[in-house]
């Protein structure tokens, strides 16, 4: 197969740029512009600990379980988030909730492990109670592996109450 | 010398102050280097527009120190396949003869450890001296990548030895003398060399960032080739000196550039206030070229091996004898404006050889210009 030409336009070298050491030159003035840039405070680094970022409403952080706006549990251990998970990092144990509940099925036992989790945010498709969402914490650390499989108690704190415009349990 | 008989004690004292200065300098110059480190990362960060270390005491110093405490903990990895005793002696060798040249260089009016007669021979064969820890290192490794490096780095520093030292040729035709503090009092006296020897300086600075393996002529290090060159084997504190004898190295030359081309403690005359302000004025100038060492690093890329042994043998050399020729021409005809011809001729040079390139270079290439869209490539030439 014959290769065709396409010639392209390149841009002609200056005559400063031919005698290279005007190049230098220039090349030197402009890193000393950027360090006493930087010097002047404009560097773009932020000061992690001290500055922190917006994070952003789409981002996926920790996944975590909510409550609704009655502080309900919203969670009833369908195990689909379970079934889903790729890095298989959640891991359900169901349970009968006492009567007088709204639902008769709950997790007695809702961990991930935060280690094995990815944040692909595939759990928070595939719940068909709107329970898990991804949330904005990035900063998940512990000492040891076992502090970073969050259970249950730990899940709902971090995730909280979440004002849901569909009151589903309200209209049974 | 005095009377041998005098007393012994006389002689202890000596020995005691001379084993005083040389801790002292010792000391100064290993925590500079410590320094320079820190210096190094700071100005790339911000010509980067970063900000670099800043966590470790104040403005990020300590940051060399915990760097150190790092190295000292780390494993001292001695693989299986290398030649052992080579392999250890490789990064003394590399520190010690950086630390040694220091002996010589005058600091200010009179201060320096050893006087010699001969203070440039000894500052340019101890300091060449250093090609041989790097080569060794590179060679004892017994590894593909470590070897090339201490070849490439041999080769270099060979090349560049030459003009290093054929650049200071006309310098000594100046001053008549090898001693350090001739040449700087000559200076003092008579306008800096950077004037008398425009040429001269240039080759000289260009060479000695050679011989300091520093960009734009890293090529024994060459990350991007060599994995980390000639340290490619090596850890902990071995790694360490490795590190310590470049900023060493670097400290060397940026002193010995002050003081053959930039006056030394000399400075309009200022000097002879006081000997500290001849020496504050050594160290700006010093610290001035070391930063310009960081800038040219954080500037440009690195040279390939081929033009790198372009540029020393067939511009830099024949331009350094074309110096010495000049200089004694200068000196024979009294006429030191003499010494800014070849530099002038070499850039009106340039410019019209640039200029007639760009007037060839004009439109596309024949052949492709002639092809029309759609033909077969014309085979290449090469």
């Amino acid at each position: 197969m014959a290769a065709t030409v396409k010639p392209i336009a390149r841009r002609k070298t200056t005559l400063k740029e031919r005698l290279y050491f005007p190049s230098i030159l220039h090349g030197m003035g402009i890193t000393i512009r950027h360090f006493f840039r930087s010097l002047s405070g404009k560097a773009v680094t932020m000061q992690y600990p001290e500055e922190r970022w917006e994070v952003k409403d789409n981002y996926r952080g920790a996944p975590v379980l909510v409550k609704d706006d009655e502080g309900r549990p919203k969670c009833v251990a369908c195990s689909l988030c379970e079934y889903v998970c790729p890095p298989k990092a959640i891991y359900i144990v169901p349970g009968e909730l006492a009567p007088g509940n709204v639902v008769e099925r709950g997790p007695e036992v809702f961990n991930i492990n935060m280690l094995r989790c990815i944040f692909c945010g595939l759990c928070e498709e595939a719940c068909p109670e709107e329970a898990i969402f991804m949330s904005k914490e990035f900063e998940l650390w512990g000492e040891t592996r076992a502090e970073l499989v969050y259970d249950k108690e730990t899940l709902y704190a971090l995730g909280g109450v979440r004002q849901d415009p569909i009151k589903k349990w309200s209209h049974k | 010398m005095t009377a041998p008989v005098v007393s012994l004690a006389v002689s202890l004292v000596d020995v005691l102050l001379i084993v005083g200065k040389v801790l002292l300098v010792a000391h100064v110059m290993l925590g500079l280097g410590a320094v320079l480190v820190w210096a190094e990362r700071r100005v790339s960060a911000g010509m980067q527009d970063r900000v670099g270390p800043n966590r470790v005491g104040w403005f990020g110093l300590g940051q060399s120190i915990a760097d150190l405490g790092k190295f000292i903990f780390k494993e001292d990895v001695v693989p299986g396949h290398v030649h052992k005793w080579m392999y250890i002696l490789a990064p003394a060798i590399t520190v010690v003869p950086a630390l040694v040249t220091f002996a010589v260089i005058p600091y200010a009016p009179g201060m320096q450890i050893a006087d010699l007669d001969v203070g440039l021979l000894f500052v340019l064969s101890i300091a060449s001296l250093g090609v041989y820890g790097i080569t060794l290192g590179g060679w004892a490794s017994n590894s593909k990548y470590a070897l090339l490096g201490g070849v490439r780095s041999s080769a270099q520093m060979i090349s560049y030895e030459v003009v290093l030292g054929i650049s200071t040729v006309g310098v000594l035709l100046s001053v008549g003398s090898l001693h350090l503090g001739d040449i700087v009092a000559d200076q003092a006296a008579s306008g800096w060399f950077l004037w008398r020897q425009p040429l001269a300086f240039f080759l000289f600075l260009t060479a000695s960032y050679a011989e300091t393996n520093r960009l734009p002529f890293d090529l024994p290090e060459a990350e991007t080739e060599l994995v980390a060159g000639y340290h490619t084997e090596y850890s902990s504190m071995k790694f360490a000196l490795f590190f310590l004898g470049e900023y060493l190295a670097m400290i060397v030359s940026s002193s010995l550039v002050t003081t053959l081309f930039l006056g030394g403690w000399s400075a309009f005359g200022l000097e002879r206030l006081h000997w500290a302000v001849g020496l504050l004025i050594f160290m700006a100038k010093t610290l001035f070229l070391l930063f310009v060492y960081i800038w040219i690093r954080w500037t440009l890329p690195r040279f390939r091996y081929d033009q790198l042994m372009n540029i020393c043998w067939k511009w830099f050399f024949p331009l350094a004898l074309g110096n010495v020729l000049l200089t004694a021409g200068a000196e024979a005809l009294d006429l030191p404006v003499l010494m800014w011809v070849l530099p002038i001729v070499l850039v009106a040079l340039g410019f019209a050889a640039a200029a007639l390139a760009q007037k060839r270079d004009q439109g596309p290439p024949p052949e492709l210009a002639a092809a029309p869209v759609g033909a077969p490539v014309p085979s290449s030439p090469r």
